[in-house]
């Protein structure tokens, strides 16, 4: 209200967003239209000279076809670029409680270490003389990775976290191979709770899947455990805290009776963010565990990677980790890029793994440190209880009254009356200027709700998301249909026709025939 | 801590709204035993001007690829990026959103996808593109295993031209999941005899194009080769500008198309984060593994776009899926797109001339050195010489003078007994200055 005289502030006759407009824009949501539509074939945003005139050596292989790509000036593309960037929601923009995923707020610090030349300017086949630097910083990394799971030995080429999942279950293969059970243990447990990475995981190095059921208290009980277990058990993928926002507080038990079968302990470390410093997965009998940096460190998810899925071992599976590794010789650090006559057992990836996730997160950790890593944990749990406790009059919980760790999670149960359904909850909440929290998962709860704050968010911020959610509760115990069935009235879209776009697949741009 | 919010009375408050009297409390379910107690064993909180000083003087440890003559390649390749991209990629809309799930609030981000799928379908002549895999390397595996469900074969066929750590990848998956590989020896000249090696329980053949040391490969005889046995032809690439001069692996017969799309819009980064880009027939899309991106409409009939057929993906389909792959290179994906949009095919085919001239240029200039032979008949930007000094050496020689002169066929591949040979690669970031500093040092290491 700069000038209540001269500029009225008063809002105008209608107040909805329902009027139309020329363009199909709303004020600063503006539509816009797929490159192909705007560009053009022979234009360009980066200027480049022809080469002086040269003899080819292409031969035959020289293409002659058009490629079909427009292109755009650079005003035309940051225009582009910047108008779609607005349509995304974001963590630098709200709260984004998306449990499983732990949108935390993302250090800039950590983007401008990444990019310095040294760091993001070097090749992973750069003579190792020349990136003395980079080798150490990966070492510090490990070192760093290791110390926080209290385990001996680590992986740190995986890509992301079901890339880490792949890595550490083929340690545990390998591992079984060299004891000479290759072709005998072949099945692997894994908990109805479980992520779905981790039943694709086992399946794609040839495991057969065995289902453990999730206690009537959201944890996984041993004597399940104990009676899944046999001589053909490889492995269990435990996730832990688990999807249930739920630490698993058999766990040793579990990991003894695992190790009494002769199987190992894989553990999903989606969730460590809850835990790191305050207890450490080695002390639990974990044999392998990755720690997804984008989640926990914090490298940002960028709308669905780069993530980095470094991977812990226990002493048991150190021999088998794979190549590349770094080994400290004299002064000098070098890289191991051949099993030669080692245990290793392969290559993940070409080169190094993510080395500008690498950056990032160990420049999370020293800005943390050891006293703000425990803090971070601790806030993410308070957090999380904290909206447990002001929505549970409300809200059903499955699991009863007790504290959650790092997520909070509902179900459906208290809907039931109103006809509404977790989506719609969902959806209103999008209107409210929310991201939804994860919904439909973990599978075990019906209608799940799973909400994780981070320890991102201030009082004030997890006070006024606790009034939404209560306002859109009351909201629909009051029958207040529409508030959600025709959600979300105000993103830059309404609610999507999903099964056309499944049944009648449109996966690019063509051409449309000439009318 | 700068980065925490709560202060210690926000604490205090919710501590009691939780109905507790120590924050420990809410963590009873930790076994007593098992509990940290004290402080992790690192060391405790930096400022930013501490943490800065720390990572930047590792950075300085290491030589910058655009501080010295540079002719590096074997699958990553230095370009430059214009500085619009790294900045568009910076948006917080973009850098710091998930997966988009929520797709009412992430249309930037889906259509940034369905451009980019169409721009990669468009680049690589095929039908269809996923939103990005890891990178080249483990996009190539997965379309090993992609081919194998669509045969119902386990049995895959490796050309000797193919980068060896994606082989190793490769043959890392096989040995785990059971399956057969066949691996061609390394292959300088692209003389190898890949249809003696399929037969009919081959399920894929794969071959890289450019190969690993630099020649064209003509994948039509390879294609036929593999259609009369019933096998697919997977082409892979890890220099992503080639395809702006040569001919398309779509029209070649490819039946998947996977690459390493580092080379447009992203940084050398040692090695990571990079992009995969995966292609194949819109009749095997079903059996593609990694997010896609579909055209719809919301409830008011708008044009919009969606994550779809996730019933292949594992949070669906779990051990049925058709890969475990969830987070996968978004951001590097966006990357790759903007700098596409600003190329477009004339800026593209641009650069891939300035590319192709510029290693002739170096070509013909080291082929003038005494002792030093180029192996390629024909080559894009990248080629390989054999010299008269064990390669290893010299790079380590060439390093100490101030010159990244290109990998020792070696270092990849140390038994291979190719250690005269070096793969050299000349982009557009290289001057005439570059290579005659190159060309000079390597004579004087070689003259000693």
């Amino acid at each position: 209200m700069l000038n209540n005289q001269g500029r009225p502030t008063r809002s105008g006759e209608t107040s909805s967003a329902a009027a139309a407009t020329f363009t199909g824009n709303r004020a600063l949501d503006m539509e816009e239209a797929l490159i192909f539509e705007t560009g053009r074939l022979d234009a360009t945003g980066v200027d480049i000279d022809e080469p002086p005139p040269f003899a080819s050596r292409l031969g035959a292989h020289a293409r002659k076809s058009e490629i079909g790509l427009p292109g755009l000036s650079e005003p035309e593309a940051v225009r582009h670029y910047v108008r779609l960037s607005r349509k995304n929601y974001s963590i630098d923009a709200g709260l984004y409680p998306l449990g499983s995923c732990t949108m935390k707020h993302n250090p800039r610090l950590n983007e401008k270490m990444a990019r310095l030349p040294g760091f993001a300017d070097i090749h992973p086949l750069q003579p190792t003389s020349t990136v003395q630097g980079a080798l150490r910083l990966i070492d510090d990394l490990a070192r760093t990775l290791m110390a926080m799971a209290g385990m001996p030995a680590i992986a740190m080429s995986p890509k992301a976290g079901a890339h880490g999942e792949l890595c550490g279950m083929m340690a545990i293969k390998a591992a079984i191979e060299a004891r000479g059970e290759g072709a005998t243990r072949n099945v692997v447990l894994v908990p109805e709770s479980a992520h779905g990475t981790n039943p694709a995981t086992a399946a794609l190095i040839g495991f057969s899947v065995r289902s453990v059921p999730t206690g009537a208290d959201g944890i996984v009980d041993p004597a399940a455990v104990k009676a899944a277990l046999g001589p053909e058990v490889a492995a269990i993928m435990l996730t832990n805290p688990n999807t249930c926002g739920l630490f698993e507080r058999e766990i040793a038990a579990i990991a003894e009776a695992v190790h009494e079968a002769g199987a190992f302990f894989y553990c999903d470390g989606a969730n460590f963010n809850a835990i790191m410093g305050k207890t450490r997965p080695g002390d639990l009998g974990v044999d392998a565990m990755h720690i997804n940096l984008h989640k926990t460190f914090s490298t940002p998810h960028g709308g669905g990677g780069p993530g980095a899925g470094p991977v812990v071992l226990s002493k048991a599976l150190a021999p088998f980790a794979p190549v590349p590794y770094v080994v400290i010789h004299g002064d000098m650090l070098r890289l191991v890029e051949h099993r030669q006559d080692s245990q290793a057992f392969g290559r993940m990836t070409a080169f190094n793994g993510q080395m500008g996730m690498f950056v990032r997160a160990l420049s999370f950790i020293l800005s943390h440190g050891a006293d703000g890593l425990k803090q971070a944990a601790e806030d993410a749990v308070l957090s999380a209880n904290y909206i447990r406790v002001c929505l549970n009059d409300l809200m059903s919980s499955p699991y009863g009254d007790r504290p959650c760790m790092h997520e909070a999670l509902f179900d459906d149960r208290w809907l039931k009356e109103t006809g509404l359904t977790t989506l719609d909850f969902a959806k209103a909440m999008i209107d409210e200027g929310y991201h939804p929290m994860t919904v439909y998962f973990p599978l075990v709860v019906h209608g799940a709700m799973l909400i994780e704050p981070t320890e991102s968010e201030s009082k004030a911020s997890l006070d006024l998301f606790v009034m939404t959610l209560r306002d859109l509760a009351h909201s629909a115990l009051g029958g207040e249909r529409e508030r959600f069935t025709a959600a979300p009235r105000l993103a830059p879209r309404r609610r999507l026709d999903e099964t056309r776009a499944a049944r009648q697949p449109v996966l690019k741009w063509t051409k449309p025939a000439p009318a | 801590m700068r980065y925490l919010p709560l202060d210690a009375a926000d604490r205090a408050l919710m501590l009691a709204r939780v109905g507790v009297s120590h924050i420990d409390e809410i963590f009873a379910d930790i076994p007593a035993d098992k509990r940290l107690n004290g402080l992790l064993d690192i060391p405790t909180r930096k400022s930013e001007i501490e943490v800065d000083r720390i990572l930047s003087s590792l950075a300085g440890r290491n030589v910058a690829a655009g501080s010295v003559p540079f002719f590096l390649g074997a699958g990553a390749y230095r370009h430059h990026v214009p500085a619009s991209v790294d900045h568009l990629i910076q948006r917080s809309e973009f850098l710091t959103s998930y997966t988009p799930y929520q797709p009412e609030i992430a249309q930037g981000t889906l259509q940034v996808l369905f451009e980019f799928q169409t721009q990669v379908a468009a680049l690589t002549g095929m039908e269809v593109a996923n939103a990005s895999m890891y990178d080249g390397s483990t996009a190539c595996g997965e379309a090993m295993l992609m081919a194998h469900r669509l045969t119902r074969r386990n049995k895959a066929v490796l050309s000797g031209g193919l980068h060896s750590q994606y082989a190793d990848v490769a043959a890392t998956l096989a040995s785990m999941a059971g399956d057969k590989i066949v691996r061609l020896p390394p292959d300088i000249k692209a003389s190898e005899d890949l249809a003696a090696a399929i037969d009919e329980n081959t399920s894929c053949v794969i071959v890289q194009s450019p190969d690993f040391f630099g020649n064209p490969r003509d994948l039509a005889p390879i294609k036929a080769a593999a259609e009369a046995k019933g096998a697919l032809l997977i082409a892979v690439f890890t220099e992503a500008v080639s395809l702006g001069a040569l001919r398309s692996p779509g029209e070649m017969g490819a039946d998947i198309v996977v690459g390493e799309g580092q080379s447009i819009g992203n940084a050398l980064n040692f090695g990571g984060p990079y992009v995969g880009l995966f292609a194949t027939h819109l009749k095997y899309a079903r059996q593609m593994p990694g997010r896609l991106a579909g055209e719809t409409v919301d409830a008011d009939g708008r044009r919009s776009f969606v994550l779809t057929l996730s019933t292949r993906e594992q949070h669906i389909r779990r051990e049925k899926a058709t890969s475990n792959i969830c987070t996968n290179s978004g951001l590097c994906a966006l990357a790759f797109s903007i700098h596409m949009s600003l190329l477009g095919q004339t800026g593209l085919q641009r650069l891939a001339r300035v590319n192709h001239a510029n290693s002739v240029a170096l070509a013909d200039r080291l082929a003038e050195i005494k002792g030093v032979e180029i192996v390629n008949q024909y080559f894009f930007n990248e080629f390989t010489i054999r010299t008269p000094r064990v390669a290893e050496e010299l790079i380590e020689a060439l390093a100490k003078r101030g010159i990244i002169g290109g990998l020792p066929v070696s270092r990849l591949l140390p038994d291979a007994g190719l250690d005269d040979l070096i793969v050299v690669a000349g982009t557009e970031t290289n001057s005439d200055e570059d290579r005659a500093a190159f060309a000079a040092v390597l004579t004087q290491c070689l003259s000693v």
